[in-house]
C-alpha cells in the first residue's frame, strides 16, 4: 500500500509539475490573445521620436479604448526589427517600407491601401508605392537634407575684415566654387573663429556612413537619371556610369579637408560625434536633415542658437547648380500588414486616419513628432516649428530652386551601400584612389541589381 | 537494494519525470535548433516562410564574394594567436599570485574585474584607447585590418586573462604540499619545480582553460561589432559578425546566413567534441598514475 501511494504521489508530482510548466508557457500568448482584439501594433523606425509614440498611444486609448503598441527599433535596425518581429503571432499591423526596394522586400505583408482613408488624404498621389493597380506605401513625412551651418559662426567670419573672398554673406553663397573659397578661407582663421574645423567629422564607421554612402550619393545619382531620363517608377536600375563621380569627390574632398577631424581618423567616427560637434560649436557646417533637430537640440552643453541654424545646399560644381534646392523626399512609408486579421487592420487604419486628420492627431503630428507631412488635411500653418524644418518649407516656398528629389531609394540594397561606403574609407585613409572608388561604385552598383529578383 | 530502489520508482514513470525538463528542452532548444537547419536549405524572409531551395545557400555561402572563407581564415588565426596568448600569461600570473606575497588578493581582483564588463562597453572603450595611440600616426583602428586583428587580440587577453587565472589559481593550489616539499628536498631547481610537478598537476585546469578560451574567441561577437564594425569592408568580420552581416545584406539572403550558421554550429561542436575526448583521456591517464 505504502509503495503504491508513493509512486502514486510521484507521478501526481510529475504530471502536476508539466502542468505548470504547460501554463507557464502559454500563459504569455493567452494573455496577449486576450488583449489582442483591442490592440494593434505600429513598429516605430524613428528613435528620436519613440517617447512621443508612448504619449500618443495613451491618448488614442483614452479616445478609443484602443491599445496602441509601440515598439521603436534601434537606429539602423529596423529591417532586422521587422524580420523577427513580424514572424511572431503578435505580428507589427502597421510598418513602415523605406521605398520601392522596401516594398519588394515585404510585398507578401503590404496590404492594398488604395481604398484607406491616408490616401485618400495624400495630396501627391504619385508620391505613393504602386504596383499594378494597388497601393501598398503611403509617405507620412516629407524631409529634407543638405549642409546644416551655424549662422553665428559663418557671421563671425564674414565681419573679419581682411578675409580672402568678396562675399559678404552666406545666402549670396549658390555654387560650389563659392562654397569652397568660403569654407577653405575659414579653414585658415579656424582660430579667430573659435572653431575646431568648418566641417563636422565625416563620421565613416561601417553603419555611420549612410550620410556619404546613401545621401551625399543620392546628387550624382539624380543628375546622372536626369541626363539619362531614367524612369524612377522602374525600380531596378541595372547599371550606373557614376558620370558625376568628380563632383561628388570635390565636394566629398571639401568635407574630409577642413573637417574638425583629419582624414585619416575617420574609420571609427560616428554620426552622433558630428551632431555634437555641431551642437558644441565646435564646427560651422555639418551634412545632415530635418530628422537631426532633436540630435543637435539633445545635446548637453549645446550652444548653438536656435534662429542661427541654416541649411544650405549641397553644391558639387554641377552646370545650373545655382538653382538647385535642397534634397526633399521620403523613404519613410507606411505600410499595413496583410496577413493580420481584418479587424486588426481595420483598426489599423482608423488609428492612422486619427493621426493625420483628427485635431488631436495633427496637433501630435507636427508640434511633437515635427513631421512635415505630405497630406492635404493639414493647413498652411499646421508645420512644424523647428529651424531646420523652417528651412526645408523655405526652399519648397521659393519658387525658383529647384529640389533635388530622392532617387536613393532605388539604390540596389544595403551591400552595395556597405561597398561604397568601405570604398570611402579606404579612399580617405589614402589606400585606394578616387578613381577606384568610381570602379567600386559602378562595379558593386551592377552586380547588386543583378542579385535583385 | 537494485529491486528494491525499482519497486519504488517503476521504469514506467521515468518519462512523467522527465517530461519538465524535456519539454522546456524541446521548446527553447531542440525546436529552434531543427527549424534553423531547416531554414538553411530554405530561402526566406521571416522565420514561417521558407521556400525549399536544396543546397543552394550552401553553395553560396562559398562563393567568390560572401567573405566566409575570409572570415574563417580571420577567425581561426584569431583563435590560435589569442588562446596562446591568453593562456600562457594567465598562467605565469597564477603563479606570481600563489606565492603568498603581499596584496596577492588586491591584485586577483583587480586582474579579475574586465571579465565583469560587457563585450560592447569593452569594444568601445578599446577603441577609444587605440585610437588614441594610433593617433599619432594620423590614422585610426579601422587603417588596416591587422590593426583590427591585434586590438581584437588585446582586448580578448585583456577580458579571459583573469578568469583563466582564477582557474589556474585554483588547479596551483590544490598542488599537494608534500609533492613540493620532497621536490624541494631532492633539490628540484625552481625550473625543474615548474616543469615536472607544477605544469602536469595542473594539467585538467589547462583543458578547461584551453577549451573556454578556444570557444570564446571562436565565437566573439560583440567586441568584434563594437571594436572595429569589421571594418575596413569586412576584412576584419569574424565568423559571427560575418553571419549576421549576411543575413541583414542582400534581400532575399537570409537563407545564406543562416547556411553559414549552421556550418559555424558543426565547426564548434567539432571543436567541443575534440576537446571532451582529450579531457576525457587526460583523466583516464591521471587515474592510471
Amino acid at each position: 500500500m505504502i509503495k503504491m501511494k508513493k509512486s502514486r504521489a510521484a507521478l501526481l508530482l510529475a504530471v502536476m509539475l508539466s502542468a505548470i510548466l504547460v501554463l507557464c508557457l502559454s500563459a504569455c500568448t493567452l494573455v496577449n490573445d486576450g488583449g489582442a482584439e483591442q490592440e494593434i501594433y505600429f513598429l516605430n523606425f524613428k528613435p528620436e521620436v519613440a517617447e512621443v509614440y508612448e504619449e500618443i498611444a495613451k491618448k488614442y486609448k483614452e479616445e478609443t479604448g484602443v491599445t496602441l503598441k509601440v515598439v521603436t527599433a534601434a537606429a539602423n535596425t529596423y529591417e532586422q526589427t521587422l524580420k523577427s518581429e513580424i514572424a511572431k503571432s503578435d505580428a507589427p499591423t502597421i510598418f513602415q517600407i523605406n521605398g520601392p526596394l522596401g516594398y519588394s522586400a515585404w510585398k507578401d505583408y503590404c496590404d492594398d491601401m488604395s481604398e484607406s482613408k491616408i490616401y485618400e488624404y495624400l495630396s501627391d498621389k504619385s508620391l505613393a508605392i504602386k504596383s499594378g493597380d494597388g497601393v501598398y506605401g503611403i509617405p507620412y513625412v516629407v524631409e529634407g537634407y543638405g549642409i546644416i551651418y551655424n549662422e553665428e559662426i559663418t557671421d563671425r567670419y564674414f565681419a573679419l575684415s581682411d578675409r580672402k573672398t568678396d562675399i559678404s554673406s552666406m545666402d549670396e553663397v549658390n555654387s560650389f566654387s563659392e562654397l569652397r573659397a568660403v569654407v577653405e578661407d575659414m579653414t585658415s582663421r579656424l582660430s579667430e573663429l573659435g572653431i575646431d574645423g568648418v566641417f563636422a567629422s565625416t563620421s565613416l564607421k561601417p553603419g555611420d556612413d549612410w550620410r556619404w554612402q546613401t545621401h551625399l550619393a543620392n546628387l550624382p545619382v539624380y543628375y546622372e537619371f536626369k541626363d539619362k531620363d531614367v524612369d524612377l517608377t522602374g525600380v531596378n536600375v541595372s547599371k550606373i556610369d557614376f558620370s558625376y563621380g568628380d563632383n561628388y569627390k570635390a565636394i566629398f574632398d571639401l568635407y574630409i579637408l577642413n573637417s574638425v577631424t583629419e582624414p585619416g581618423k575617420l574609420g571609427t567616427k560616428l554620426v552622433s560625434d558630428s551632431m555634437s560637434e555641431f551642437a558644441l560649436g565646435r564646427c560651422a557646417m555639418v551634412q545632415n536633415g530635418t530628422w537631426a533637430w532633436n540630435d543637435i537640440k539633445g545635446v548637453d552643453g549645446n550652444v548653438v542658437k536656435e534662429e542661427k541654424i541654416k541649411m544650405l545646399p549641397i553644391y558639387m560644381g554641377v552646370e545650373g547648380e545655382e538653382k538647385q534646392g535642397l534634397c526633399i523626399g521620403t523613404e519613410n512609408y507606411l505600410a499595413v500588414n496583410s496577413q493580420v486579421s481584418e479587424d486588426k487592420q481595420k483598426m489599423s487604419y482608423d488609428f492612422l486616419d486619427w493621426l493625420f486628420s483628427s485635431e488631436t492627431g495633427k496637433k501630435y503630428v507636427t508640434e511633437k513628432l515635427g513631421f512635415s507631412t505630405p497630406f492635404s488635411t493639414f493647413g498652411v500653418n499646421e508645420t512644424p516649428a523647428d529651424p531646420l524644418a523652417k528651412e526645408v518649407k523655405r526652399y519648397m516656398s521659393e519658387g525658383d530652386t529647384e529640389n533635388v528629389g530622392w532617387v536613393f531609394t532605388v539604390f540596389p540594397g544595403t551591400v552595395f551601400k556597405e561597398n561604397f561606403g568601405a570604398a570611402l574609407l579606404s579612399y580617405v585613409q589614402g589606400k585606394n584612389s578616387f578613381d577606384d572608388v568610381k570602379r567600386i561604385f559602378r562595379e558593386s552598383w551592377e552586380r547588386e541589381s543583378s542579385l535583385l529578383k | 537494494m537494485g529491486k528494491h530502489r525499482q519497486g519504488y520508482f517503476p521504469k514506467k514513470y521515468f518519462f512523467v519525470f522527465l517530461l519538465p525538463t524535456l519539454l522546456a528542452f524541446a521548446v527553447s532548444f531542440v525546436i529552434p535548433f531543427i527549424l534553423g537547419i531547416y531554414l538553411s536549405f530554405t530561402e526566406f524572409t521571416t522565420v514561417t516562410d521558407g521556400r525549399w531551395v536544396g543546397l543552394q545557400n550552401y553553395i553560396s555561402a562559398f562563393s567568390g564574394d560572401s567573405g566566409f572563407l575570409d572570415a574563417l581564415l580571420f577567425t581561426v588565426r584569431f583563435t590560435v594567436v589569442s588562446t596562446v596568448t591568453v593562456n600562457v600569461i594567465a598562467f605565469f600570473l597564477a603563479l606570481a599570485l600563489t606565492r603568498g606575497k603581499k596584496g596577492t588578493n588586491f591584485f586577483r581582483t583587480v586582474f579579475f574585474m574586465p571579465n565583469l564588463i560587457g563585450g560592447i562597453v569593452l569594444g568601445y572603450i578599446w577603441q577609444l584607447i587605440i585610437n588614441g595611440v594610433l593617433s599619432y600616426f594620423g590614422v585610426d583602428i579601422t587603417y588596416s585590418a591587422e590593426y583590427g586583428f591585434w586590438g581584437l587580440v588585446i582586448l580578448t587577453n585583456w577580458q579571459l586573462i583573469g578568469y583563466m587565472m582564477i582557474i589556474y589559481i585554483a588547479g596551483i593550489n590544490n598542488i599537494p604540499g608534500e609533492i613540493v616539499e620532497a621536490a624541494k628536498i631532492d633539490g628540484a631547481s625552481p625550473f625543474g619545480m615548474l616543469r615536472y610537478i607544477t605544469i602536469p598537476t595542473v594539467m585538467p585546469s589547462v583543458t578547461i582553460c584551453l577549451f573556454l578560451t578556444l570557444t570564446n574567441s571562436f565565437k566573439m561577437f560583440d567586441q568584434n561589432l563594437a571594436l572595429t564594425g569589421g571594418a575596413p569592408g569586412r576584412e576584419s568580420s569574424m565568423l559571427a559578425l560575418d553571419i549576421y552581416k549576411t543575413f541583414y545584406g542582400r534581400v532575399g539572403e537570409e537563407g545564406v546566413g543562416q547556411a553559414k550558421a549552421v556550418i559555424f554550429f558543426v565547426i564548434v561542436a567539432l571543436i567541443a567534441l575534440i576537446q571532451l575526448r582529450l579531457t576525457d583521456r587526460n583523466k583516464k591517464d591521471g587515474k592510471k598514475r
